[in-house]
């Protein structure tokens, strides 16, 4: 394969690789990485038995952002009565993850690829908005207002493939720079919760009792989140003077061919997206990060597919149990979690996982300790049989 | 008893879409699920929701649903014994 | 050197009217979609009863799929895993996030329908061509104001070049309210004998979506 080449202040640099440089978790845990995977790191969870009658008519278990709280940060930066909530957070994620680098977000070089299912979809639900001519719930309008916001050269690429939909936005983002497209690409997930969102959760049966518990023998189901995350993915890891850049490598988004909402029971699309993820990496994977829903279906399949890799003995986490799933933004913020790992050498264990639940064996870490790693492979399914992997590497 | 059969029948044909299936086809006993008429796990939800909406009959646990969804009869004899409980 | 690719069938769908690089033509009687595309389901044949279980946009990009990939077993000619599902449109799902959101509108009548609701995501509609065809590929589902065949063609090209994928369905599946239009195209490295239409380009791509029907 010929390497496409470029040349940087008379550098040569070779394209093949692109590097995260800079990223940003927003969740009711925190406004930035650090503070939300500290809050990980110790064990506290943003789920919370919540009483919103707007949203559902019954309390629930789920993550939310303060109404207030993203109001007062997203002032900082923009005039909050002009900007849905799912624009807020987007918009706070990627201005937190902007912050250090030395990034030109007007050059036609940066490309916005923006991850979400579902976008402004609440607002279908204010009065009369059901029409077409209203523009807002468009995702590609959500493409727009950023791209205006941030004053991008570029439109917005817009992702929307379920719960893998931020893994897909990486995996975008990356190939687009290996193409030789774009040196730059800032990826954001973000996802609201709505009533739209609860009640669909909740018309399928796939809402737990209590905070959500992964892998676990009780798990009955999935705690829903809202939030956002951004990684900034550059062919230059430079880019960022102060973090440690790290790697990302191919990975490759299938289809379970099965069913449109129930995973397979083989996991065969997850162990397609597995194999093709790892043939490009040399050395043995330190750490799974699971999708880990706590759905009894979705987290069987996951144990499947990753034993069926060969992968059983090695660490894995999800971290459904402190941010709930926040669907588009899910990929992301994981994936960012996954960096901090390498990075500061801790896992963060798995909140709510007690005692196995699944019938292939898998190493689940209970509770958060301390070892240097120096990848993971990053792992999720959704509706539709969507399945992706990726990995990210020092 | 046979005319809610009847009713039922009718009902799960149009909530589940099922276009080419006339409800001479659907016999009072055969298994809707996997073998019989061949619904699947969203047509089970949906399905419950039905009931509940139509019938009041509200199916809370996957065994319960299981029992009750297993045929036409089935859910018949439900319905009639939450009526007169 | 490059490999040139081939778009060795592709499927266009709209104003009652659907033609592929085969000849197959189908003028609809119909002009309401629901009806109109019931009324190709019948006149080809199909034979899928869980085409009626479909949303409108599902049943839209599956039809078209299955014109496009007529007499093709492309799990034999690729593997499993061979050929990818790359698709794009402006309304996702929206089409369907109003049905289900005005089934949610009244708390005194408050039945959510899960059947209705696992269809208010875009990419159910490649899930559901991936079950029919056994396909197991590559998949992404992309949201563009209008369509874009220079990004469809680059980025297609570039899964070829990396092996990520051996042949791919590529396209434009739009729903919204009474307005649709679905083309599908079939990228391969050579198209079979005969048959190869034309280079899969950024030109014969826009050619075929501005077809007239």
């Amino acid at each position: 394969m010929e390497k496409k080449i470029r040349i940087d202040n008379g550098k040569l640099a070779f394209v093949d690789e692109v590097y995260i440089v800079a990223d940003n978790i927003v969740t009711n845990l925190g406004f930035t990485s650090e503070e939300n995977f500290d809050q990980v790191l110790s064990g506290y969870t943003g789920i919370k038995l919540l009483e919103d009658e707007q949203m559902a008519p019954e309390p629930f278990y789920a993550s939310v952002i303060g109404r207030e709280a993203l109001y007062n940060r997203f002032s900082l930066i923009g005039n909050p009565d002009r900007y849905t909530r799912f624009e807020q957070l987007v918009l706070c994620s990627v201005h937190d993850a902007l912050q250090g680098t030395n990034l030109n977000v007007a050059d036609k070089r940066v490309l916005f690829v923006l991850s979400t299912t579902k976008g402004n979809v609440e607002q279908l639900g204010e009065s009369g908005s059901l029409s077409s001519e209203n523009k807002r719930p468009y995702l590609w309008q959500s493409g727009e207002i950023i791209k205006s916001f941030l004053r991008l050269h570029n439109d917005t690429l817009v992702v929307s493939n379920a719960c893998v939909s931020g893994l897909v936005a990486i995996l975008t983002g990356a190939r687009l720079i290996r193409a030789g497209l774009f040196d730059h690409a800032i990826v954001t997930g973000a996802d609201v919760l709505s009533e739209f969102i609860y009640s669909g959760f909740s018309s399928f049966k796939s809402l737990s009792q209590g905070p959500c518990r992964p892998f676990d023998k009780s798990r009955d189901g999935l705690s829903l989140g809202e939030g956002a995350g951004t990684v900034i993915l550059s062919s230059r890891p430079d880019l960022n003077p102060k973090g440690e850049p790290i790697h990302v490598g191919r990975g490759f988004s299938s289809n379970d061919a099965n069913h449109i909402s129930g995973p397979s029971r083989n996991g065969e699309g997850l162990y397609i997206a597995i194999q093709h993820a790892l043939r490009h990496f040399r050395g043995k994977v330190d750490h799974i990060s699971a999708h880990g829903t706590a759905t009894p279906y979705n987290d069987e399949m996951e144990a499947i597919a990753i034993s069926r890799s060969g992968l059983q003995d090695v660490p894995v986490n999800s971290l459904k149990g402190c941010w709930g799933h926040t669907l588009g933004a899910a990929g992301i913020i994981e994936s960012v979690a996954a960096l901090h790992s390498i990075r500061k050498g801790m896992l963060p264990g798995t909140k709510g996982f007690q005692e196995s639940g699944v019938s292939h064996p898998v190493h689940v870490i209970a509770e958060t300790r301390t070892e240097k790693i120096s990848n993971c492979l990053k792992i999720a399914s959704g509706f539709g049989g969507c399945n992706a992997a990726i990995m990210f590497y020092r | 008893m046979k005319e809610l059969i009847e009713n039922l029948k009718n009902e799960i044909i149009e909530s589940l879409n099922l276009e080419d299936v006339t409800p001479d086809q659907i016999e009072a006993d055969t298994p809707l699920f996997v073998e019989g008429l061949g619904l699947d796990s969203i047509d089970a939800l949906e399905l419950i929701v039905l009931l509940e909406k139509k019938y009041g009959l509200k199916i809370d646990t996957a065994e319960e649903g299981k029992r009750i969804l297993y045929s036409v009869r089935t859910i018949a004899e439900n319905i009639i014994r939450s009526r007169n409980p | 050197m490059k490999e040139s690719l081939h778009i060795s069938n592709y499927c266009l769908i709209r104003n009652s009217h659907l033609i592929t690089g085969q000849d197959h033509f189908f003028a609809g009687k119909e002009t309401a979609f629901p009806d109109f595309i019931k009324e190709t389901y019948r006149h080809f044949n199909i034979g899928y009863p869980k085409f009626f279980k479909m949303d409108n946009l599902s049943k839209l990009g599956f039809l078209a799929a299955e014109l496009l990939l007529k007499d093709r077993d492309l799990n034999l000619d690729y593997g499993k895993d061979g050929t990818g599902i790359i698709l794009a449109n402006a309304s996702a799902s929206l089409d369907t996030d109003r049905i289900y959101q005005a089934s949610i509108a009244d708390r005194s009548n408050y039945f959510p329908s899960p059947s209705v609701f696992v269809y208010t995501l875009p990419n159910i509609v490649m899930g559901e061509i991936s079950i029919r065809h056994k396909l197991f590929g590559e998949n992404a589902f992309f949201i563009k104001q209008t369509f874009d065949p220079v990004f469809m063609v680059e980025y297609v090209k570039h899964l070829f070049e990396n092996q990520i994928v051996a042949c791919c369905i590529t396209g434009w599946v739009e729903m919204d309210s009474e307005r649709y239009e679905a083309v599908l195209f079939l990228v391969e490295k050579t198209g079979p004998l005969n048959n190869g239409i034309a280079i899969f380009d950024v030109r014969n791509v826009d050619d075929i979506y501005c077809l007239k029907l």
